[in-house]
């Protein structure tokens, strides 16, 4: 036979809603107020008011609010920009910049350069440049965009991943390498794009690549030597998960011996992905860290029955040794590639007249979760975007109702999918202000149809795989900044934008909320309304969260790095062709238009009074 | 007469088309580096032989730009010009125009011959119970056919996933799958036919190649495949050339695939 009938792998053809306002930034939403009840950021998890930005989430809470207020309601029309510099790469800048004393560092896509700039010099001078030299050939196998998620800080060096898998520790006044140790390996399709998080003596990194049949795990390294201290897997036996006798998950879904090999078919736990390239928080208090896994693999959910455990799944683990004290798998058997990285917020709340010590997380799959961060237990999960895939979250099991007639099936035509693959909300890291009580997220507003199949082929071997449609979700926009009050569960206001809001957010004590647009404009808004207060146009489109410094002059500044890629915008930093379906898993074609609204290169901006 | 004529003016305006387009009558070809039995860097592969052979026949020379071949690849070699020819995608590919089909090949079952399991068709009820070794993708959104065709039948428990990728540090990543039934890591594995014929041949332990039945599974899941040459969508003028020397060399085509041990599940080539 001729195998001229057409099949693909994943075609994200976006339908672009031509009748979009041009610049849709109007709240609309029930009330324009802030939080309803109690929030604060857990006294030790937050971080001193010193000017600095020590690590890219800005505090261990993972909150990225900055108690600068220099720069508030009253003068922000005066905001503007006063210092720019070109990182001289084209591909996706998705990494918060740091500030450590007087000197920003800031961390490019691959070849992973760290720059430092003196921020005593007028315009910020380069006061050093790390170059990795990662292997080139990490381009070529490493899945996706080639995007790194920003640097950490510790005992005075600068901590950066690069794409081949080296976390290297540089001597943060000289740029000298102090070490650099080897993790995973790229001939083995694994990567690494998280930003490190520094926590007290070590320093934890996960690695990328579930795309590539990677086995995830997460893995403490020494601050001083870089040696390897522990590695806890995602999946497989509890020995290599770090599950012991201190091990007690709140639901019985998650009890149980080796369920990393048990929820498989055997030996599919080897390969079954739950990588870990997300946020990480600690909690100094109960000396616990939380992160989320990756979602499972093969695509073919039918290959793999079962919870596919620890996929999708949240671990708390203490901090020294990496012993999981409890985990929550919050997408059992993931049909949709909804991934579990996103942040977890650090809060205290007031929940029916009790103090709860939670941690909040936007979810890929629609719901804000809270749940009580020292037990697991989920205590509310409420939807703050267009939901149909699911009815909802069991509280008494934990489980998520799934909608069976929504599933993914190999041959079989489904439509309107919601969320898309890409979810409610991805990578890009929310906000919290303590002033207002609520967090911004920004995310997406997309779903999808699932149709047919096309021949594709990878190292000379046919495949293929479903024929995947995205397009904008109800109301026609492809993007939402949510303001969500934790307390009550719900959202206060939302704002509409034409594109995926893929940068995230900083909130301030000034009550200003700061993101980016994948079409390139810096904007801020007020934090308990959300009317726009200012926007700027920058060169390329933004994907990475701001961030805010007070500089030696004593002034407040804040920085915007823009240069437009990432899995959303792939389709300008790849120079992708707009007819290619297939590319970057077909979400090119979703952005089709994006091409036309902006273009590539990375480049910081700087904006002060 | 006249057909001759314009013919062979047509010959040499394409010659010279060629000349100015290919700079100094090159073939450029992207190429994996480290993918046995298709290509290698030391040009060992069937496509680098073919990429030779057609070479020849336009009197230019070969020049390679090495790319791993994953997802990128055309966006990275072809997309941005590094090349101007691929040596075998699917017929159907859409990310490039294709040529006519050069051969057909198919998935087949790889077993030790002193098995003597016999099994063609995927609806074999042993297949239920024996180990089965399938190509897998990773989180992709794809499988391999056989992979997808098995879940399809509930056959979950008894699979083995082998990563197409394979460990790119060493040499011909994809071969793992076949060497797990000579090594009885698994009773059978199910494989792209130029893999498993190229990669039986070399084993110590005698292994037999099973075509199975169906070729389709419906709704459309094909265990078969044409596979061509690729070009940039628009480049017709070139796929035009390379489809005349597919017709003019078919024999030297076929004698390529066969000492390279390609199953054919067309009329020109052996069966497996």
């Amino acid at each position: 036979m001729r195998c001229d009938k057409r099949l693909a792998i994943i075609t994200i053809v976006f339908t672009i809603a031509c009748d979009m306002p041009e610049q849709p930034s109007q709240p609309a939403g029930v009330a324009k107020h802030a939080g309803s009840g109690k929030a604060i950021i857990p006294p030790a998890a937050a971080a001193p008011e010193d000017g600095q930005w020590v690590r890219v989430q800005k505090d261990h809470a993972n909150t990225r609010f900055s108690g600068l207020q220099q720069i508030n309601l009253s003068n922000i029309d005066q905001l503007k920009a006063v210092t720019t510099f070109s990182t001289g790469m084209v591909r996706g800048h998705e990494a918060t910049p740091l500030v450590i004393g007087d000197t920003m560092y800031l961390v490019t896509p691959f070849p992973n350069v760290l720059f430092a700039l003196d921020l005593k010099e007028p315009g910020g001078a380069t006061k050093w440049v790390y170059r990795p030299d990662p292997d080139p050939a990490a381009q070529g196998v490493a899945c996706c965009d080639v995007v790194n998620r920003g640097a950490a800080y510790g005992d005075g060096k600068v901590i950066i991943n690069t794409l081949d898998n080296h976390t290297i520790a540089v001597n943060a006044a000289t740029g000298e390498e102090v070490w650099n140790t080897k993790l995973g390996d790229i001939n083995r399709g694994e990567t690494m794009t998280m930003a490190p998080l520094v926590v007290k003596d070590k320093v934890l990194v996960g690695n990328s690549g579930g795309e590539m049949g990677v086995r995830g795990w997460m893995t403490a390294l020494d601050l001083k030597s870089g040696k390897i201290v522990w590695r806890a897997y995602s999946t497989g036996p509890d020995n290599e998960v770090l599950i012991g006798p201190r091990f007690k998950p709140f639901y019985p879904m998650d009890q149980g011996r080796d369920l990393g090999v048990k929820s498989w078919p055997p030996d599919a736990w080897k390969i079954g992905g739950g990588t870990v390239w997300g946020w990480i928080s600690y909690d100094p208090e109960s000396n616990l860290i939380f992160y989320g896994t990756g979602n499972p693999g093969p695509w073919n959910a039918e290959q793999r029955p079962g919870d596919n455990k620890w996929t999708s799944a949240l671990f708390a683990r203490d901090a020294d040794t990496g012993e999981a004290v409890w985990a929550y798998q919050l997408v059992p058997h993931d049909v949709f590639d909804y991934d579990s990285v996103n942040e977890s917020i650090l809060l205290d709340l007031e929940l029916g007249g009790r103090k709860r010590k939670v941690l909040v997380r936007p979810e890929r799959n629609g719901y804000v979760y809270v749940i009580d961060r020292l037990t697991g237990e989920v205590l509310s999960a409420n939807p703050f975007g267009h939901i149909n895939s699911s009815f909802g979250v069991d509280l008494k099991t934990g489980r998520v109702r799934e909608n069976k007639t929504k599933e993914p099936k190999m041959g079989r035509v489904v439509r309107d999918i919601c969320p898309a693959a890409p979810g409610t909300k991805d990578w890009q890291p929310s906000a919290f202000s303590p002033r207002t009580g609520l967090i911004y997220i920004t995310h997406q507003n997309l779903c999808m149809d699932f149709e047919g199949v096309e021949a594709n082929y990878i190292a000379g071997t046919p495949f293929v795989g479903a024929n995947v449609k995205m397009y904008p979700g109800p109301g026609g926009h492809r993007g939402e900044v949510t303001a969500w009050d934790p307390v009550a569960g719900r959202a206060v206001w939302k704002i509409r934008e034409n594109f995926p809001v893929w940068s995230g957010a900083l909130a301030t004590a000034g009550d200003l909320v700061f993101y980016g647009t994948m079409d390139g404009w810096a904007k801020a808004i007020d934090a308990r309304t959300g009317t726009e207060r200012w926007k700027f146009k920058v060169g390329s489109g933004i994907i990475a969260p701001p961030m805010t410094y007070r500089g030696p002059d004593g002034k407040q500044y804040i920085a915007f790095l823009s240069g437009v890629g990432g899995w959303a915008g792939a389709i300008v930093a790849g120079d992708l062709d707009p007819r290619d379906a297939t590319a970057a898993l077909g979400f090119a074609n979703a952005m089709a238009d994006l091409k036309k609204a902006t273009t590539r290169g990375g480049m910081l901006y700087v904006f002060s009074l | 007469m006249s057909s001759r004529f314009s013919s062979s003016r047509f010959r040499a305006l394409a010659l010279l088309l060629f000349a100015l387009n290919l700079s100094a009558a090159e073939l450029r070809v992207c190429s994996d580096p480290n993918n046995l039995p298709f290509s290698n860097q030391r040009e060992e592969g069937f496509e680098n032989k073919l990429a030779r052979l057609i070479a020849r026949d336009l009197g230019a020379k070969v020049t390679y730009y090495w790319w791993a071949q994953r997802r990128g690849f055309v966006r990275n070699t072809l997309g941005a010009e590094k090349c101007d020819v691929i040596m075998g995608v699917p017929s159907s590919f859409e990310l490039a125009l294709t040529t006519r089909p050069y051969y057909r090949s198919g998935y087949v079952f790889v077993t030790r011959r002193d098995r003597r399991l016999d099994i063609n068709s995927l609806d074999d009820p042993r297949l239920r119970r024996l180990k089965v070794g399938v190509q897998i993708i990773g989180d992709d959104y794809a499988s391999s056919p056989p992979a997808h065709a098995l879940a399809n039948r509930g056959i979950t428990e008894n699979i083995v996933g082998y990563s197409v990728y394979g460990d790119y540090s060493k040499d011909s990543p994809p071969r793992r799958i076949v060497d797990a039934v000579a090594k009885r890591e698994v009773d059978l594995s199910a494989v792209w036919g130029p893999t498993a014929g190229y990669f039986a041949r070399k084993s110590s332990v005698p292994l037999v190649l099973t075509r199975f039945t169906p070729e389709i599974d419906l709704p459309f899941l094909p265990f078969v495949f044409d596979i061509s040459m690729a070009v940039r969508r628009g480049d017709t003028a070139l796929r035009d050339r390379l489809d005349r020397i597919i017709m003019r060399r078919r024999a030297e085509i076929d004698a390529i695939l066969r000492e390279y041990g390609v199953p054919r599940m067309d009329d020109f080539g052996d069966e497996p």
